[in-house]
């Protein structure tokens, strides 16, 4: 077992930091329901977790509980070594927790640019004359956050379709439009809800390359859910496996694989 | 061929965020100033002035007002009608409490008063959506007539009930009262409607516009990335009071000079700005402008066809009017739900390419 502070190096060597976050025990209820039971586990810096389980076992609760959507009944959630006490979800996203939708989440009505933007409203922090004048901060602030934002699209090659209304494009291009959104807020921690829902095989690779780049290139943490196991064997450094909204493995890729109660899980068990 | 953005780079991000990017449109908008300026005031009479140029004006500026609640922020509003009231009545109590005091401080206090009381109205938004809300702000529009009708300290106890604007100058010039030259009246309102888009169109391309447009478009996703939906919401309420405060305190003192609440600031007002910014384009500061020129002007030219033009009695004409404007409402909404500012976009992208169109 790894302590907090510990890194460990991952299968294609690279080096995976301390915890950044740490979930103790949580429960989570829905009247009756429980949708995740006592379920603990840890994302360390810089490394790409994923959460999969069969279908209604508890993962999107369980992202929401990471990005403070919900707010468990029992256990604690640690952010940085502190506990984070029960916040607004807005205020989650100020402690620098981005995050994407299983349903796409994008502004209709605006263009891919001002999508992107909304992005770095927890930056922008002029006032309300020097807005409404558009001189000063507001306009100072309004450049430098465009170019974080401009850096983003370049990255994610959305260049050409910047000034296009998101209700136009397509889906893979509205999944990609998300994730931009998400990073131009230059997360700590990046909780990406099946990214690849969706997609056709090439949308796929494309979206893969994208999530490996943003973690190799800005070291930004990730952890994401997903169905399609290729991609999350290939693409992830830890794996938990929920079912039933318990956790019923964790560990790299290769040891998941080979857990009996997860083969359990996803194949069905004989009772005889 | 006639619009272009061919050869027109912007190099700075500061470029490429102003209003009007386009060379050709930037310009356009400056002819627009100065004939509004430096011509128009040379060419007015009363009937002008008093017929279309100040309603379209102060309309605008109501319009603009709850255009960015509505189109930007999505919140229905059908308390605009009492907020114009509040805004009227504010100048009132106002100019004959402080009559050395200038009346474009009134105004704007006025405005600001608005704005206060459009936050508490605004409060239920927090907790309520859509029809809902609308209906809630149904309950300000109906109180605060109520009130005013029935707490004689806002008319100042006068046995009519009505209030009246007394004469007020500006730099020597009357702008209220009975003896106002229609130039001074209209430039007056003119720079209160410029101001008014300038303000508005910097709020809503800025964070507080992208704050309020997340809100509209998904709320939770809105607060998911980090936007208060509290301080989005009042904020939206407060802006769009003001202006609408604005717009009302102009009604009552530059344009009409005599108020009976009920008849004036009745729920028709409030349904009559709401059309505009329907029918003009929701979210959309050239929509505002669009909307109430649509239902300012269509009115009177109805009017001058039927009676002028064609001799009709004037009663028939005033009945046929409503059931031409409703008409072409309908019409409209079915030829193009989001309203003229979206036509002028569709026009503007096909003359871009006109008239080589592949």
């Amino acid at each position: 077992m790894l302590s907090n502070t510990d890194g460990y190096v991952t299968e294609d060597g690279r080096t995976i930091g301390g915890v950044v976050m740490e979930m103790k025990n949580i429960t989570l209820r829905f009247g009756g329901v429980t949708a995740i039971k006592d379920i603990t586990f840890d994302i360390r810096e810089g490394e790409i977790r994923a959460i999969i389980g069969p279908n209604g076992a508890g993962k999107s609760s369980m992202l929401n509980v990471v990005s403070g959507f919900y707010v468990p009944q029992e256990g604690e959630v640690f952010f940085r070594g502190e506990k984070r006490p029960a916040l607004k979800p807005f205020e989650v996203a100020r402690q620098g927790i981005a995050r994407t939708f299983q349903n796409i989440a994008l502004f209709e009505g605006m263009s891919v640019l001002d999508n992107v933007m909304t992005g770095r409203l927890t930056q922008m922090k002029a006032g309300f004359i020097s807005q409404s004048i558009w001189r000063g901060k507001a306009e100072k602030e309004e450049v430098e956050n465009r170019e974080i934002c401009e850096r983003v699209i370049d990255f994610l090659e959305i260049q050409s379709i910047r000034k296009t209304p998101v209700s136009r494009l397509p889906y893979g291009l509205k999944k990609r439009v998300e994730l931009a959104r998400a990073l131009a807020s230059e997360p700590k921690l990046l909780l990406l809800d099946e990214p690849m829902a969706g997609m056709n095989v090439e949308e796929k690779e494309d979206m893969s390359r994208f999530i490996l780049d943003v973690n190799d290139e800005f070291g930004t943490t990730i952890a994401l859910i997903e169905h399609d196991m290729g991609v999350v064997m290939d693409l992830s450094d830890r794996v938990v496996v929920m079912d039933y909204g318990k956790k019923i493995g964790d560990g790299t890729p290769s040891e998941v694989r080979n857990n009996q109660a997860v083969i359990d899980a996803y194949l069905g068990v004989s009772h005889d | 061929m006639f619009y272009r953005e061919a050869g027109d780079f912007s190099t700075t991000y500061r470029e490429d965020s102003q209003t009007f990017p386009i060379k050709f449109d930037r310009y356009r908008y400056y002819a627009v100033l100065i004939i509004a300026f430096a011509i128009i005031p040379f060419l007015l009479n009363d009937y002008w002035v008093n017929a279309i140029f100040l309603p379209f004006l102060i309309y605008s500026i109501a319009a603009i007002g709850l255009n960015i609640l509505t189109g930007y922020c999505g919140q229905v509003s059908l308390g605009t009608g009492g907020f114009m009231a509040v805004g009227a009545y504010a100048t009132y109590k106002l100019m004959t409490a402080f009559p050395e005091v200038s009346m474009v401080v009134h105004i704007l206090l006025a405005g600001g008063v608005t704005a206060f009381v459009g936050v508490l109205f605004g409060l239920p938004s927090l907790r309520i959506k859509g029809f809902y809300l609308a209906v809630a702000t149904l309950a300000a529009q109906f109180f605060l007539v109520w009130l005013f009708n029935r707490v004689p300290w806002f008319y100042n106890y006068s046995a009519s009930g009505q209030i009246n604007s007394p004469e007020r100058t500006l730099f020597g010039i009357p702008i209220t009262g009975a003896n106002t030259e229609p130039w001074a009246v209209y430039l007056f309102c003119l720079v209160f409607v410029t101001i008014s888009a300038v303000v508005a169109r910097n709020l809503t391309r800025g964070a507080m516009g992208r704050k309020w447009m997340a809100i509209r478009d998904m709320d939770i996703a809105a607060e998911i990335i980090g936007v208060n939906p509290l301080t989005a919401k009042l904020s939206a309420f407060a802006i769009s009071s003001f202006f609408v405060g604005v717009s009302g305190a102009l009604f009552f003192s530059v344009y009409l000079g005599a108020v009976e609440v009920g008849e004036v600031f009745g729920i028709n007002k409030s349904f009559l700005v709401l059309f505009m910014i329907i029918i003009g384009g929701l979210g959309s500061i050239f929509g505002s402008f669009a909307g109430a020129a649509f239902l300012v002007l269509l009115p009177v030219l109805l009017k001058n066809v039927l009676v002028t033009g064609l001799g009709w009695p004037t009663d028939l004409a005033a009945h046929l009017e409503f059931m031409i404007v409703g008409f072409l409402i309908i019409v409209f909404l079915i030829v193009e739900p989001h309203g003229i500012a979206q036509l002028w976009r569709v026009a503007k992208e096909k003359l871009r390419l006109w008239p080589f169109p592949h």
